[in-house]
């Protein structure tokens, strides 16, 4: 490992000691948010989990309807039918946060009920239940949207702050730990020299 | 294409998302994959919050989808198509596990 080129002083010295310091907590808080951040990505993931299988399993049934209902139908009939929709689908949107990460917060917009939006006397039976499975599906794949987002966003942000805690712990602090043995073992090097070199001096002295 | 802009669109081919019109979601019917990934671009730029994706689609644009993949909005969230589910999802999901945490331990008694 590549060691820290620092000059022996005191300073240096008292100047790593703060790095370290500093390094060591951060080290632990880092650490602290990583078990943290992977303790609730996991009840999000399962919750993910659950809500994806439910969803597809709906909206499969959904779609296998509506190819029934073409099937039924003439195409222009069904396009004509479906393209105006009753209202707009709509979301409030607002932002929220998991241990300072910013993700979003769907909502679907207040519901007034579903209806078709066409009449009924061009289109199937089998239309009208695709459509109403599609609308029953849909809070939850807004639902399904969010906590998706909030794993997407957890699982990048736990993988950048495992890297971080691993570079503190085996990189930057066994770094400084060596810097600050090196200058010790330096300064504690010069301060025998000097020992010697007064007791040398005495005895010169003192034999004259 | 849609009547009045909503926060929600919806990509992917014809029969998979006429019926999400029905319930005003904004629908482009679209299965190319670059155009799907230079309409993904625009659509976030127009800030839709929400963005369906079906399968397939999901699985080609994952360039496009991966720029977004770790900012807030929009979220690009796959959806099964008219053929059913395929996996990609699920997949996805296992890959984030993976990233997180470094073993799979969510599907891990399924297998």
């Amino acid at each position: 490992m590549a060691s820290l080129q620092v000059k022996p002083t005191r300073m240096e010295l008292s100047n790593l000691k703060k790095k370290r310091k500093v390094a060591v907590r951060g080290h632990k808080l880092m650490k602290d948010k990583r078990d943290e951040m992977v303790r609730r990505f996991i009840l999000y993931v399962r919750q993910n989990q659950a809500l994806r299988k439910q969803v597809e399993e709906k909206l499969a049934a959904a779609m296998q309807a509506f190819v029934l209902a073409r099937a039924s139908m003439s195409a222009e009939a069904i396009e004509e039918a479906l393209c105006y929709p009753a209202r707009p689908a709509s979301i409030e949107v607002g932002t929220q946060y998991v241990l300072s990460i910013s993700v979003p917060q769907l909502k679907l917009a207040e519901d007034q009920g579903f209806d078709y939006p066409y009449g009924f006397m061009t289109t199937s039976a089998e239309l009208d239940g695709a459509v109403q499975a599609f609308a029953e599906v849909l809070p939850m794949l807004i639902q399904l949207a969010e906590v998706e987002k909030i794993c997407n966003r957890l699982a990048d942000e736990i993988e950048k702050t495992r890297r971080r805690v691993n570079a503190l712990e085996y990189v930057m602090i066994p770094q400084f730990d060596e810097a600050i043995r090196a200058i010790t073992m330096k300064l504690d090097e010069n301060e025998r020299g000097n020992l010697t070199r007064l007791m040398k001096t005495k005895d010169m002295i003192a034999n004259r | 294409m849609a009547g009045k802009k909503g926060d929600l669109a919806i990509i992917g081919d014809r029969d998979s998302v006429l019926l999400a019109k029905a319930v005003g979601l904004d629908v482009y019917d679209e299965t190319d994959p670059d155009k799907a990934s230079r309409l993904i671009h625009r659509l976030a730029r127009e800030e839709y919050k929400v963005i369906f994706l079906t399968e397939p689609l999901f699985a080609a644009c994952s360039e496009a989808v991966d720029q977004y993949k770790s900012e807030t909005f929009p979220a690009i969230i796959p959806i099964p198509d008219s053929h059913g589910s395929s996996g990609v999802a699920m997949a996805n999901i296992k890959a984030n596990v993976e990233k997180a945490i470094g073993a799979d331990i969510l599907f891990a008694e399924e297998n």
